[in-house]
């Protein structure tokens, strides 16, 4: 053996050290990692004092603003007193699925994750089926039979102004042609990638003529819009909209929300409706990781996002809870966070895994033309 | 007025990059090679290791088998057109870059105040660094539709209508902000290691001006500045994060694909679409690179 070998194996084995040192300590509470229900750890309070010993939960991509997770990690901390690690709070779903698999038998790797319902059916066997509590309360469309996935909460398509400087307040998604808008109007991200620019969207397409199965009127309208420059392709931030190089935009309406509170105090006064035509909403979804590294407090955390408490909290902060109906009906929902939601009338047809599919192949191949 | 001539260098050698190290045979070979490894290691597991990835995931579907199917998806659109706009983008902003950053460079070299020497070089290194969404937001703030500057070109009675900040105009702009300082910091070197005296050799000979630049100062400068325009034409194909602040898609790029396919919230991911596109870019990094190549072998033949 000559020395360059035993130079190059020196590398290799600190290396390969290097690397079993980040991916040790997978979970050995394998009783939790398959619990199907509470009830199969002997009710709730053992699930709650297992999840205690565990200490922690890794939770990935839940920013604090977007439908008021900052309260609600909060509040499950102080409640259990189990200690939330939130990664990459400004990633994607994709970032998410990604996540779960290149850090699998890690103790950083996600516990849970809030996806998208493009990202829910094809990763099916990566997630652990849980069946919640409160089970029964959500609607069959929006959960899998198998527990494997359920939808949390949602929202609307809503269009957010700046009422101290629009003087006519756009109510549907043709008012916005209005040559008052222009150059104001910005979406918050690339639609072939940010989720609520490409549902801002699937909702215009809805306002034009279009379905849930034909996006091309959604995109013709934005190249109109572009076209007559009341659309600009700068992304809305809050930077964008405080500085007032974006007026109006189009979001989910909990964001909006958001953003009516995180605006104040600025010269803006961020006001935020639903439109009239095009009436769009999606959901996002709940899923326990299969190789979560602390599977009790993945399930406890699942338990409180589904107590009348977790779903509540996200009430507070504008996004409708997917138990809304059965919290009416059993009189345990927050009249006053209800009433303050902005106002729908109708409901909206959701879309489906296949229909989101092919709307965002149809975007991804047709966008560039359309707006450049 | 001719001044002495003392100490001059061989003209044609760039004094900083003679070599000087001669190996001295064959006893130290063996310990030349130890000293190589761990640099050896380092490039094969943060350069070959990746290639081989990329070119692999780039020939493999998601289900693993071996297809084309990915390669194939690089000719239709918007990858057709990511691929024309990012190289148009690059080389744009390589040239423009390297032509502008090449005489501010020069300005500052041939200037006597060591204060702008200093105050240049500080701010380039700043300046070259500075990129992202906070780039993209700073110019949006200046010169978007509702900035400062555009404000008060139509307070004067100025209307740029045609100037579309988050057009591919305004991105070229946009990339010139990082691209000229970055060409000022890799040139100012070269520059400085142009020695006065070769010119006055050179007029004490009678060489006029231009022929001074034909036969030494153009030859000498050549490689550096190939090499500095490839550095730039690399950097513009790899920036992503202000163009997707600007453009929201409008303006493909394949950095901004690229990312598209990795972190979605829209649709699940699709690595292979990703690595094919990256493969493209090192075919178009490794396409360069023997352009760069000939034209320097090229200018040394000037040179001799």
């Amino acid at each position: 053996v000559n020395r360059r070998t035993v130079g190059l194996l020196a590398g290799v084995l600190a290396l390969g050290l290097a690397v079993a040192g980040c991916s040790s300590s997978s979970s050995k509470n394998s009783k939790a990692a398959s619990a199907k229900s509470a009830a199969d750890l002997g009710g709730m309070d053992q699930l709650a004092a297992a999840a205690k010993k565990e200490g922690t939960l890794n939770v990935i991509t839940l920013p604090r603003t977007w439908a008021n997770y900052g309260a609600i990690m909060d509040d499950f901390t102080a409640k259990y007193g189990i200690k939330i690690t939130d990664a990459n709070p400004d990633g994607t779903s994709a970032d998410e699925i990604t996540a779960i698999k290149s850090l699998k038998g890690q103790s950083r790797a996600p516990d849970v994750v809030d996806i998208g319902p493009a990202f829910t059916t094809v990763n099916k066997n990566l997630f652990a089926p849980y069946k919640v509590a409160t089970w029964n309360d959500i609607p069959d469309s929006q959960k899998d039979a198998d527990g494997a996935f359920y939808q949390d909460y949602g929202g609307y398509v809503s269009i957010g102004y700046d009422a101290n400087r629009i003087k006519t307040p756009p109510t549907s998604f043709a008012d916005l042609k209005n040559p008052e808008y222009k150059g104001l109007i910005g979406l918050q991200g690339d639609p072939t990638q940010a989720g609520a620019g490409f549902a801002a969207v699937y909702a215009a397409s809805l306002a034009n003529g279009g379905s849930l199965d034909d996006i091309k009127p959604g995109i013709d309208y934005f190249g109109a819009l572009k076209q007559s420059g009341n659309y600009i392709t700068v992304a809305a931030t809050k930077a964008s909209v405080e500085s007032g190089q974006v007026g109006v935009t189009i979001d989910w309406d909990y964001n909006q929300v958001a953003f009516v509170s995180a605006l104040k105090g600025s010269k803006v006064d961020w006001k935020v409706v639903v439109p009239k035509d095009g009436l769009y909403a999606s959901y996002y979804n709940q899923a326990i990781s299969a190789t979560a590294p602390h599977p009790a407090a993945a399930r406890l955390w699942e338990e409180y996002l589904y107590s009348a408490e977790g779903q509540n909290l996200y009430l507070k902060g504008a996004a409708r809870p997917v138990t809304l109906k059965a919290m009416q009906t059993g009189g345990t929902v927050d009249q006053a966070a209800l009433s303050a939601l902005p106002a729908v009338s109708g409901t909206a047809q959701l879309a489906s895994e296949t229909q989101i599919d092919k709307a965002k192949a149809a975007l991804v191949a047709d966008w560039t033309k359309a707006v450049s | 007025v001719t001044v002495a001539v003392q100490n001059v260098d061989t003209p044609g050698v760039n004094p900083a990059a003679a070599p000087r190290a001669v190996s001295s045979g064959g006893r130290r070979r063996g310990a030349g090679l130890i000293g190589l490894a761990p640099f050896a290691v380092f490039v094969g597991f943060f350069l070959g290791l990746p290639t081989y990835k990329i070119v692999v995931g780039a020939l493999h579907g998601p289900d693993g088998s071996w297809t084309l199917a990915s390669v194939r998806q690089l000719a239709h659109d918007p990858y057709k057109d990511a691929l024309v706009q990012t190289v148009k983008l690059s080389l744009y902003t390589a040239l423009l870059g390297g032509a502008l950053g090449l005489a501010i460079a020069f300005a500052v070299v041939s200037s006597t105040s060591t204060l702008l020497r200093h105050v240049v070089s500080t701010a380039s290194g700043v300046l070259a660094y500075f990129g992202g969404v906070p780039l993209a937001f700073a110019f949006l703030a200046t010169m978007g539709p509702q900035g400062l500057a555009t404000r008060w070109l139509v307070h004067i009675g100025v209307h740029l209508e045609r100037f579309q900040l988050y057009g591919f105009n305004g991105l070229t702009l946009v990339y010139l902000y990082f691209q000229i300082p970055l060409m000022v910091l890799v040139i100012y070197p070269a520059l400085e290691g142009l020695r006065p005296q070769w010119f006055e050799a050179a007029r004490n000979l009678g060489a006029s001006r231009a022929q001074y630049w034909r036969f030494v100062g153009g030859p000498v400068l050549l490689p550096p500045v190939l090499g500095a325009v490839m550095l730039l034409f690399a950097n513009s194909l790899a920036a992503y994060a202000t163009a997707r602040a600007l453009t929201s898609g409008s303006i493909p790029l394949l950095s901004v694909q690229i990312a598209n396919t990795l972190s979605s919230n829209v649709g699940p991911s699709q690595e292979n679409l990703g690595y094919a596109m990256g493969l493209e870019l090192i075919v178009i990094v490794a396409l360069a690179m023997v352009g760069y190549s000939l034209l320097q072998r090229r200018a040394a033949r000037w040179a001799g």
